[in-house]
């Protein structure tokens, strides 16, 4: 039976992949999972924060931070949180192309822009396109944490505080739900549009030592939750597309193996034909 | 008897939340030195440094939880700590800022670095499978 064999091998290696791809739809959805309740976690965090600094500035009128004031846009930087690993779908190449447009669309006003990179995959694609990368932090794994983002975050502040950027954005991968992710871009600094409906203005608090020195804290703990929860988010959205991805990986392997099969059996079947028939032929000789 | 008087606690870091409940009083190291706050204190923002806040419930029970630094809002019904879940100070902060620096800088220095080339190979090799199949279900079809 000439090819059967090639077949058949070709069948049982499609198999263990659909296995492979099987496994890791699982893992995935496990792992979101855990990571959607991360999310949730952090939001009443950052919910408290953006109060407490609400009601500072609206207390402190004649204190400006600079966090809190809009410069005219020269340079800009970009935080760009993707993936370690791939097999995730379109995900990093989806929040890549955001990315591009945003960066185009500020050269195009004539500005500067520089990129800090979160994620190994982001920084395998930006770094031929030969822009400054002012930092980077990869292998955050499944559950990244505070303090590893706290020295990218700070590098980034720093370079706004010193007026060498003067806007930052974030871009990550926006949890919908688990058929959907979508690219956001969001603007970190200068912050704008803070909550301070609700606020009573006729009290104020007693700052220790100081309500400068205070909203300083207070606004880079602020942005730096910000970028923790975009790198939460963007676990969550990871495991979502990895899910589906390998769902479908599944799927087809199932169709190809079905594929397959089918002609298996018909050069089998071709294969005893031809065998009967030379038989019946050989007999008839006799 | 009236109710004892007790204050509203939420102790919550960026990863989650640590504490909620009520208290007859909290201790918290405030940068300025340690402060005792009982219900109606007047309020306060304060920031925090790394130390242990402290919160006794009504029933007379004590809890611990450190924090690496953070600040503290204090209106006469209800105490927020925002706490770090990482050990802050300037320092630390700093070198971590440099180790993110640097890494920038050296995976901009190779340029074609192995992991391209890796990825790019076994890129080509699942293609050239991929290729022999379709080759091979042609014939088989044709």
């Amino acid at each position: 039976m000439p090819g059967t064999k090639e077949i058949r091998t070709k069948i049982a290696s499609v198999k263990s992949t659909q296995k492979i791809t099987k496994a890791m739809q699982m893992v995935a959805t496990s792992k979101m999972r855990r990571a959607q309740e991360r999310m949730k976690l952090a939001r009443p965090y950052a919910l408290k924060m953006r109060n407490v600094i609400g009601h500072l500035t609206q207390a402190n009128p004649d204190y400006r931070h600079p966090f809190l004031v809009t410069r005219t846009p020269a340079a800009i930087g970009v935080i760009v949180i993707s993936t370690d690993r791939g097999l995730a779908g379109g995900l990093n190449a989806n929040v890549f192309k955001q990315t591009l447009l945003l960066l185009r669309e500020w050269q195009g006003k004539g500005a500067q822009v520089s990129l800090c990179l979160i994620g190994s995959k982001g920084l395998t694609f930006f770094r031929r396109l030969g822009l400054p990368i002012l930092a980077n932090v990869s292998g955050l794994g499944d559950k990244p944490h505070v303090k590893d983002l706290i020295g990218t975050v700070k590098v980034m502040l720093d370079a706004y505080r010193a007026g060498s950027l003067d806007r930052l954005f974030l871009v990550n991968a926006q949890f919908v739900n688990t058929m959907t992710q979508k690219p956001s871009i969001e603007q970190l600094l200068p912050i704008e549009a803070l909550d301070t409906e609700g606020l009573q203005e006729h009290w104020d608090y007693i700052y220790e030592p100081d309500a400068a020195g205070i909203l300083d804290g207070l606004l880079m703990r602020y942005i730096e939750s910000q970028v923790y929860r975009g790198a939460v988010e963007n676990v969550a959205s990871e495991m979502a597309a990895r899910m589906v991805a390998m769902g479908a990986a599944s799927d087809n392997a199932g169709k190809l193996i079905n594929e397959l099969q089918l002609i298996y059996n018909k050069a089998r079947q071709a294969a005893i034909t031809k065998e009967l028939s030379e038989i019946v032929g050989g007999a008839a000789a006799v | 008897m009236a109710e004892p008087i007790t204050i509203q606690v939420d102790i919550v870091s960026a990863e989650g939340e640590l504490f909620s409940g009520p208290a007859a009083m909290v201790f918290a190291p405030a940068k300025e030195g340690d402060l005792g706050i009982h219900p109606r204190h007047a309020p306060l923002l304060t920031l925090l440094k790394a130390g242990e806040v402290r919160v006794q419930t009504p029933d007379g029970e004590e809890h611990h939880f450190f924090v690496g630094g953070g600040a503290l809002e204090v209106q006469p019904t209800k105490v927020t700590v925002l706490a770090d879940t990482a050990l802050r100070a300037k320092d630390i902060d700093e070198a971590a800022a440099l180790a993110a620096k640097q890494r920038a800088e050296e995976a901009l220095k190779d340029k074609v670095g192995h992991i391209t080339i890796a990825e790019a190979q076994a890129e080509l090799a699942r293609a050239m499978a991929q290729l022999k199949l379709i080759e091979r279900l042609r014939k088989l079809r044709g």
